[in-house]
């Protein structure tokens, strides 16, 4: 018998605040991709038993401890726990395959945009935005939490790099700052 | 000199810097082009070819003479034009091109000899022997001519790069852009608005204009102002839009922070910016005459002259003279005269002209000649009532405007020659979603480019379906015509130069059309003319008038040469700033990362991965040692890999079996659940793509495991099947190689040691060969896998990521306590290459199913990928190199992978993977060779000529060691 520790996704230690934008690691608790068919049917059962339905295409929805990410055609990735109306769908636990980084903050939209080509434009990507894009050369799955406060979903195996990249930005929009 | 004025500086704050060692005192705001204009420097730099002694020429981005390092060692930044440089305090200038000093530049012992040195000099003179080009003239002729020097210690990657979006960029921030941006602004549009320059106002902060019943700088203020404060206006000043590219996407260099000491902020940043709609309002640009020695350092751009009076409050000389073909002449008269400079005469180009003021006007006048070897003293001039010899130490020409019109060629578009006002347009359309507006279209009273804002941001505007709100109302401006009468060249004796950067001269052009090098572009590239990091901003039309007079055409049906992007130059440490280490590529870290490092195992690359190559025990002196040791771990006792860098796909849904029998060569729906199967892609050219396991879960539920290298790969391959030939299969698919820890643990004692970590044990006759299923681990669930990439008794274990390094850790200590241990990828690659296993070391994209010996793999009953196409005769040819195992001879001799397989017909084969077997007691190794599986027994010589090599070999079939696989299956 033995008994296994949990490990953090990243190596460094988080939070991390520089020119007033915090870094942190996001706990989001079970973490799982499911493949949906929109037919109508499946968003009124969400409604109805969690009160959001299914998020258009760069979308999220969120209610009581659940939000449901949009994630490609056809593809959602519930983080929360999971509501019976998806029960029987194909899905897949991802709670390890994502390390969860909240970026926060005044500014968190121009580090962002060092890194990603994603126009972050509040009519464009307004708050419970998500969109699956490029975090330098990392895949990511970017949700807007608030005005200033963003998810970057990105694969575990590249935290460490995200966290990288992401503190190299936030030292270049804090720099600017100093002219 | 420094006179009165000057919208830039702040005469309160003196700022000191050095000018090749000089201490030079300029004022906050200054360039370093306007502080050595004030201190009276003439000479800043050497040209390229000649040597010749050069001051500055404009005061812009288009400089092409005055180009500095500044900086030093890791911050030294050659090229640097010296107009575009703001100073700071201890800011270090260096010019370039020049030794031992540049008023004393031995290389300019090039200009006597200049008369050998034209167009075609080089092609014509360095053309044999072959291979001295390389080895001799080339380097010696880059030592001699060239640019700034990079200082060879590695630069601070310090800048950035960024994206941004937009309705409406504007690119300028003059009277037409400042125009198009408030229009944009107002009717609620979102605008970024670019400007090369410190501050928004364009020419109206370089000449005394009026707009509305206000100076232009203090309109231009009040406009910035007005936009600054809107949250949908973006202003990006000391930004260079440096090219155009597809679907509205624009780069852009942001000098960031160079205007001050190197601190927190970035030095530059690169911007991508997508704009739905663009307007380009970038101005234009002032060119020279052609007229004999108009190179020497005080003959500058009238233009540029006026810009470093009323911007930086410094004239060029004392007494200037001013020529040229347009009515700009008598304004810079009227401007400098204000300024307290003496003005020695204005000679007009054109007949029967003639401005007001107080001083000698020339008619119908040309300047043949000028004086001063480091920097002008006298001009010599024909005009329409004799001859004059004068005195000037400055001399402002004027030779016309050309649009800015480089953005609108970049995706392909040529401008259009305006004849009225002599210079090319930009052709409408030419780039998708741009409008030329202002003096880039060729408009250039102010008047004109104010109400051409409007109309370009109108129509912008119109496009994207906004109404005009709050249409800005057109102020009262200047709107005097343009009237100029072009003169290029000057017909006297006496080299004169287009091309300053490059040194070409209106005699270089014309031998080029001599030789036929009539067309513009090979023109261009026999004399060089455009080819210097300015792009002949200020030389190519004036280039192109002379081809045109040589070759009797016509500028228009010349054309010109093709605009490139960028615009300016742009540093690669600005385009690829962050790319470098974790920033040019992310690294994937295993769970087990920090247990491996904390081990001693060096890491390396594979893929994006990072894995560990063995794992290093105290009294082992090689690397050969650790992995002889891991290798028997795995045969005598047990051993534990990490392989969680392995892909994994999740593939669930009732057709799920079906769709992987469509991927798979060989049939998979059959796979009973609990069960793993072997599998074999190929690519639709009947290649084979990738090797893995294919993990029955569930009914409606697999698990395909594929290679490190090709994981992404076969993810795409199978989102391209299901979208392109399958969309009606209910399946679904995820990767999951994140999620999952996985670790293969492997030996006689594989069974005993999961044992100790496992919740319940493993039964023997519940985990046969090749069986998958679910499993607990101090609680956590996890899956088995009885599956042996070693050949001997195997598992693999899978965990949730998160408790990967715990589980590693758990493993490696109790294997440890049974004589075994962690193994790495060298030992990984001995147990596979013993039993012959194949990595894509050998499915180098080359190979076919049947070339490895697995023909019998591809069902015969089912259609799958790339069934068709690996039934072409040619790919079952039987004198293909096919998969063979070797062994070496004699004990010492190494067999080495890429090394080639002698027969007696020359080389029959090559090695693909090698490797010591500490099992077998020799080298061993995997290659292919033709007919290879019907030469078993035969003996051949391996040869690597790169590290000289040469051994004898037995081929042999692959997987020498237990051939039978009783030890893997039990």
């Amino acid at each position: 018998m033995v008994e296994l520790m949990a490990q953090s996704p990243v190596s460094s230690r988080l939070p991390l605040e520089i020119g007033g934008v915090t870094l942190a690691l996001a706990e989001p608790g079970r973490v799982t991709w499911v493949a949906v068919r929109d037919d109508g049917a499946l968003a009124s059962a969400l409604e109805e038993e969690v009160g959001c339905g299914l998020p258009t295409a760069l979308r999220s929805t969120t209610a009581s401890g659940l939000r449901l990410v949009w994630h490609g055609p056809g593809q959602v990735l519930a983080i929360g726990a999971l509501p019976s109306a998806l029960a029987g769908l194909p899905m897949t636990d991802q709670s390890d395959g994502f390390a969860c980084l909240a970026l926060s903050g005044h500014g968190a939209r121009d580090v962002l945009a060092r890194l990603t080509p994603v126009d972050l434009r509040g009519h464009v990507f307004p708050v419970d935005g998500a969109a699956r894009t490029l975090l330098g050369h990392m895949t990511a799955t970017l949700i807007r939490e608030g005005d200033a406060a963003w998810l970057c979903l990105v694969p575990r195996s590249m935290a460490d790099s995200a966290v990288h990249d992401l503190t190299r930005a936030m030292e270049g929009v804090a720099g600017r700052a100093t002219l | 000199m420094r006179v009165r004025g000057g919208h830039e500086i702040d005469r309160r704050t003196p700022i000191r810097f050095t000018f090749d060692g000089r201490v030079i005192e300029g004022f906050q705001g200054d360039t370093v082009a306007s502080a050595l204009m004030a201190a009276g420097v003439r000479l800043v730099g050497r040209s390229f070819k000649y040597h010749r002694p050069r001051g500055l020429v404009t005061a812009g981005s288009d400089e092409p003479n005055a180009l500095v390092t500044t900086g030093q060692g890791a911050e030294q930044r050659p090229n640097t034009r010296a107009t575009m440089q703001e100073i700071w305090p201890g800011l270090e200038v260096q010019s370039q091109n020049r030794w031992p000093s540049l008023s004393i530049d031995a290389m300019a012992v090039n200009d006597l000899v200049s008369p050998f040195l034209g167009a075609g000099f080089y092609y014509k003179t360095f053309m044999w022997p072959r291979s001295f080009w390389e080895k001799v003239y080339e380097p010696a002729i880059r030592r001699a001519a060239g640019l700034g020097a990079l200082s060879g210690d590695s630069a601070a990657d310090r800048s950035e790069r960024a994206f941004a979006h937009c309705d409406l960029l504007v690119i300028g921030a003059g009277p037409t852009g400042l125009m198009a941006a408030l229009t944009a602004a107002r009717a609620g549009a979102d605008v970024i608005l670019a400007d090369e320059n410190t501050r928004p106002g364009g020419r109206l902060l370089s000449e005394r204009i009026e707009v509305g019943d206000e100076p232009g700088a203090e309109w231009a203020a009040r406009a910035a102002a007005e936009l600054a404060a809107m949250p949908n206006v973006r202003i990006l000043s000391r930004t260079t839009v440096t090219g155009a590219y597809d679907g509205g996407t624009f780069g852009a260099l942001e000098r960031v922070a160079l205007h001050a000491a190197p601190g927190a902020a970035p030095p530059e940043c690169f911007w991508r910016i997508a704009a739905r709609r663009a307007v380009l309002a970038a101005g234009a640009l002032e060119r020279s005459i052609a007229f004999p020695s108009n190179d020497r350092p005080g003959i500058l751009m009238a233009g540029a002259a006026r810009s470093y009076l009323h911007r930086w409050g410094v004239t060029p000389g004392k007494r200037v003279a001013i020529f040229g073909n347009n009515s700009d002449i008598y304004r810079t008269a009227k401007d400098l005269s204000a300024a307290g400079v003496e003005i020695a005469f204005v000679a007009d180009t054109r007949p029967g002209e003639s401005g007001k003021g107080d001083w000698p006007v020339f008619q119908d006048a040309r300047v043949v000649a000028t004086r001063g070897r480091r920097g002008l003293s006298g001009i010599k001039l024909d005009h329409s009532g004799g001859t004059a010899q004068l005195r000037a130490d400055a001399l402002l020409v004027a030779g016309g405007w050309n649009p800015a019109v480089h953005l609108t060629c970049h995706m392909n578009g040529r401008p259009v020659w305006d004849e009225a006002i002599a210079a090319f347009v930009p052709a409408p359309g030419a780039v998708p979603g741009l409008i030329a507006a202002g003096a880039a279209a060729g408009r250039f009273s102010t008047a004109a480019c104010l109400a051409d804002g409007v109309r370009a941001a109108g129509e912008a505007l119109e496009e994207l379906g906004y109404s005009l709100r709050g249409r800005p109302d057109l102020p009262e401006a200047e709107d005097a015509p343009y009237d100029i009468t072009p003169l290029w060249t000057v017909k006297a004796p006496g080299r004169a130069w287009l091309d300053l950067q490059n040194d070409v001269t209106t005699k270089d052009v014309r031998q080029a059309a001599q030789e036929n090098m009539t067309s513009v572009e090979h023109m261009k590239r026999y004399t060089t003319q455009g080819m210097a990091t300015d792009q002949g901003k200020g030389s190519n039309v004036q280039a192109l008038a002379v081809l045109a007079d040589a070759t009797g055409r016509g500028i228009a049906a010349t054309g010109t040469t093709t605009f490139r992007p960028p615009y300016v130059p742009v540093p690669i440490g600005a385009m690829g700033a962050g790319a470098r280490g974790e920033g040019f590529a992310p690294r994937r870290l295993s769970p087990t990362h920090a247990a491996c490092v904390a081990r001693g195992a060096p890491m390396i690359e594979a893929g994006l991965w990072m894995r560990p190559s063995y794992f290093p025990r105290d009294g082992e002196r090689d690397w050969r040692e650790s992995c002889d040791r891991e290798v028997g771990h795995v045969r005598h006792a047990a051993g534990v890999a990490d392989v969680s860098t392995l892909g994994k796909i999740d593939v669930q849904g009732p057709d799920a079996g079906r769709f992987l029998d469509f991927v798979y060569a060989n049939g998979m729906s059959g796979l009973a659940p609990g069960r793993v199967r072997y599998g074999l892609m190929l690519r639709e050219d009947g290649h084979v793509m990738d090797d893995g396991t294919a993990a029955r879960l569930g009914d409606a539920h697999f698990l395909v495991s594929t290679t490190t290298a090709a994981a992404a790969q076969v993810m795409a391959h199978m989102e391209f099947v299901q979208q392109a030939y399958l969309p009606d299969l209910d399946v679904a698919f995820s990767s999951v190689t994140d999620a999952w820890a996985q670790f293969a643990v492997a030996g006689p004692r594989a069974r005993d040691l999961l044992d100790r970590v496992l919740d319940r044990p493993v039964s023997w006759d519940g985990w046969p060969f090749m069986s998958c299923g679910d499993v607990s681990v101090g609680g956590v669930p996890g899956r088995l896998f009885r599956i042996s990439f070693s050949g001997e008794l195997g598992y693999e274990i899978a965990v949730p990521a998160r408790y990967g390094g715990a589980l590693f850790e758990a493993l490696v200590a109790r294997a440890e306590d049974m004589g075994g241990g962690a193994y790495g990828m060298e030992a990984m690659n001995v147990l596979r290459l013993e039993k012959g296993f194949l990595t894509h070391a050998e499915m180098h994209g080359r190979v076919t199913a049947f070339d490895i010996g697995l023909q019998g793999m591809l069902s015969a009953k089912k259609d799958f990928i790339g069934k068709g196409a690996a039934a072409r005769p040619g790919l079952l040819d039987a004198t293909r190199e096919r998969l063979v195992g070797l062994r070496a001879v004699e004990p010492e001799d190494r067999i080495v992978a890429g090394a080639h397989l002698f027969g007696e017909t020359g080389s029959e084969g090559y090695v693909t993977s090698a490797g010591f077997s500490p099992t077998l007691g020799g080298f061993i190794g995997l290659g292919f060779l033709r007919n290879g599986p019907e030469r078993y027994g035969e003996r051949l010589i391996l040869k690597d000529r790169l590290r000289r090599i040469e051994a004898k070999v037995d081929v042999v079939a692959p997987g020498p060691f237990d051939p039978e696989g009783g030890r893997m299956r039990g």
